[in-house]
């Protein structure tokens, strides 16, 4: 029993980092109906601009060379991570609106083909990008959160990286619900959601929503990006396409272009991940999360949460 | 004849160019000429793919499972660990068989699926296609790939090599199986090309191409679409199935799962959409393209360029880093000439007439479902 809540506590923790990343898929989804296969690629420049940062101020070691510099003090760790958690989601954020300007704007009017294979050609060139930032291997990612368990006493795990990543996820999920719902950027990116027509004969500029809406799809992936390298600890280049397609299978799974769908989605896919790890095999686990993605587009291809929709002919 | 007309016979000629390239004397030839096998087995696998992409418009992300099962179809038939123990012909028959009728059973479902939604089922089974490869190691040996596998062609013939071109130096001494499978390949690719080309314009490859253009019209002149996805589905994947098989002969191995994984489906697409899909010259011409680049020019430059009047080009700290070589620059090339086309010529460098005209439309229809 005690096991089986430490695996739900862990498909927790590592599924609200999935629903962060799932919410950038998730809104550019609702808008322009492109399945943005960039988007974990985006996720794994982000940490990697974190862990370029933690090494230029020199709380991590250059990687191949030199011993690891002595643990940082307890307020160098904590500039550390404010400064990470404002550089990745701006330069992500950045990033994914030049390129929805640069690549995805010019092909908006033809058929939606073109932008998928846009999409994966950005995806490609943002892999490379990494390859040629850190290399082709694993690289360590500082432990800048302690490992201490603060739940002493009980048999349950619940550490300092834990409650991190709690306490980063669900601000940034509760901002973007007021967001979404209360701004006036929010009312018009539901609009364009809607119907993009009709919002741009309201006189709403769609464009600039959409580039908006990379723009947060991006800053959010930048800040899951950070939360992860300090979560697992270890980055790569290939990262991206793996947990982009947990986070897609997330967003699907909670009704894509649904918000609250693709937090809940996040967190189902966290708890398949941990729990069948244990139950069904560690090598078994991946391929039953994308079992689930098919099953789910098979079944119901509106996502637990997602409303129904009428084909257009 | 006109010379844009002469000019689109260019396949031909390069069967002929390929035809002769053994016969090349020299090292250089020899060692960078098997380069070329790769290449003959991806278009394979391409216009395999095209038949699903291209003529019947079902944007399928996983065609590089069936070129694995094709592949670890062969490799159990021909490995001496199990007891069937076949020889090539027989095992390259069940191996597009076994694809086919795969393709067909995971599609079945599927069949009323559109658009986004069919790319990410067909995504998704290619992705458990590998973890399955890679988990039932009983059977597919895990991440070591089966080996070896047999290159006998016929049964009881042992070492079916052209003698006369194996004389030659170079040839025969990089690689034993060498010439006869480099004919065999392209024979293949031949007949694979030919037989696409009656498809084509076949009652069934008009009904493909009536279904891609618009399902709903299609279907009430009567034709069946799931009937038409099934059997595009099924030689589609079972040519990938019969690329797969002549990948582990040439290899002598089937790898590991992750030949198989989405970087290969996606490599396929990349080349079925830079030379146009649904034309088979195009794919062809995709093909020797980004193939061409990726597994002969880069081995070449990458050579050339491990040399020191090319690092010394480049301060210290440079030298040896991964954007000084040709290879590092794969997936950028990859992704740019993707970006590129959409941009400028989705209907891609030798369009198909009818799918230009769709695109040109401009009103969405036409587009992929």
């Amino acid at each position: 029993m005690t096991e089986f809540c430490q695996f739900v506590l862990i498909g927790l923790v590592t599924g609200s980092l999935y629903a962060l990343i799932a919410l950038g898929y998730t809104m550019v989804y609702g808008i322009i109906e492109l399945i943005n296969f960039a988007h974990g690629d985006l996720f794994m420049l982000g940490s990697f601009l974190a862990l370029q940062l933690v090494i230029t101020i020199g709380v991590a070691a250059t990687p191949g060379s030199a011993p690891a510099p002595p643990a940082p003090s307890t307020g160098a760790a904590v500039l550390a991570i404010g400064l990470m958690l404002v550089a990745a989601p701006v330069f992500c954020a950045a990033l994914n609106a030049v390129v929805d300007r640069a690549v995805y704007k010019p092909v908006r009017a033809a058929p939606k083909l073109a932008a998928i294979v846009s999409a994966i050609g950005v995806s490609f060139i943002f892999m490379n990008m990494g390859l040629f930032w850190f290399g082709p291997v694993d690289l360590n990612f500082p432990s800048l959160v302690p490992n201490t368990n603060l739940l002493d006493g009980t048999d349950l795990r619940f550490t300092y990286k834990d409650l991190m990543v709690v306490v980063v996820t669900i601000p940034a999920m509760v901002l973007l619900t007021f967001f979404v719902r209360y701004t006036t950027l929010g009312k018009a990116m539901r609009a364009a959601a809607q119907d993009p027509t009709a919002a741009r004969l309201m006189g709403i500029d769609v464009d600039r929503v959409i580039s908006a809406t990379f723009a947060i799809g991006g800053a959010l992936a930048g800040v899951a990006s950070v939360v992860y390298g300090l979560y697992f600890n270890t980055v790569g280049y290939q990262m991206g396409f793996q947990n982009g397609v947990y986070a897609f299978t997330a967003a699907v799974l909670g009704g894509i272009g649904n918000i609250p769908g693709a937090v809940l989605g996040g967190i189902v896919i966290g708890l398949v991940r941990a729990l069948g790890s244990k139950y069904a095999g560690e090598e078994w686990s991946e391929a039953l999360i994308f079992a689930i993605l098919i099953i789910i587009l098979l079944f119901r291809p509106t996502g637990i949460l997602g409303a129904r929709t009428r084909e257009k002919v | 004849m006109t010379p844009r007309g002469v000019l689109g016979h260019w396949p031909w000629a390069a069967l002929v160019v390929f035809c002769a390239v053994p016969f090349i004397p020299g090292t250089q030839a020899a060692i960078y000429g098997q380069q070329f096998l790769p290449l003959f087995i991806y278009a394979v696998l391409a216009l395999g793919l095209n038949a699903v992409v291209g003529y019947t418009g079902l944007f399928h992300l996983g065609i590089a499972a069936f070129f694995g099962i094709g592949a670890y179809v062969t490799g159990i038939l021909t490995v001496p660990q199990f007891p069937f123990q076949q020889s090539f012909l027989v095992a390259v028959i069940f191996s597009a068989l076994a694809a086919a009728a795969v393709g067909v059973l995971t599609t079945a479902p599927t069949l009323r699926l559109r658009g986004d939604y069919l790319a990410l089922v067909t995504m998704g089974f290619g992705l458990i296609a590998v973890f399955v490869i890679r988990n039932l190691e009983n059977i597919t040996a895990g991440t070591k790939g089966l080996n070896p596998v047999s290159p006998h062609l016929l049964p009881g013939i042992d070492d079916p090599n052209l003698g006369a071109l194996r004389v030659r130096p170079g040839w025969g001494a990089t690689w034993r199986a060498y010439p006869y499978f480099y004919y065999l390949s392209l024979v293949v690719l031949v007949l694979t090309y030919l037989f696409l080309g009656w498809v084509e314009r076949s009652r069934l490859g008009r009904a493909w191409v009536a279904l891609r253009e618009d399902e709903l019209a299609a279907a009430c002149m009567g034709l069946s679409p799931a009937r038409l996805k099934l059997s595009a589905i099924a030689l589609g994947a079972g040519l990938a199935g019969l690329a797969g098989a002549l990948y582990a002969v040439s290899q002598r191995t089937t790898a590991g799962p992750q030949a198989y994984d989405f970087n290969r489906s996606m490599t396929a697409i990349c080349c079925v959409i830079l030379g146009g899909l649904g034309n088979r010259p195009g794919v062809l011409l995709g093909v020797f393209l980004l193939i061409g680049y990726d597994q002969v020019l880069t081995p070449i430059l990458d050579n050339e360029f491990q040399k020191d009047w090319y690092q010394q080009l480049f301060p210290e700290h440079m030298r040896g880093k991964q954007y000084l070589k040709v290879s590092g620059w794969r997936l950028v090339i990859f992704g740019a000439a993707l970006i590129i086309m959409m941009r400028f010529r989705p209907e891609g460098l030798l369009p198909e007439a009818r799918r230009k005209l769709e695109l040109e439309a401009g009103d969405g229809d036409g587009e992929i479902r």
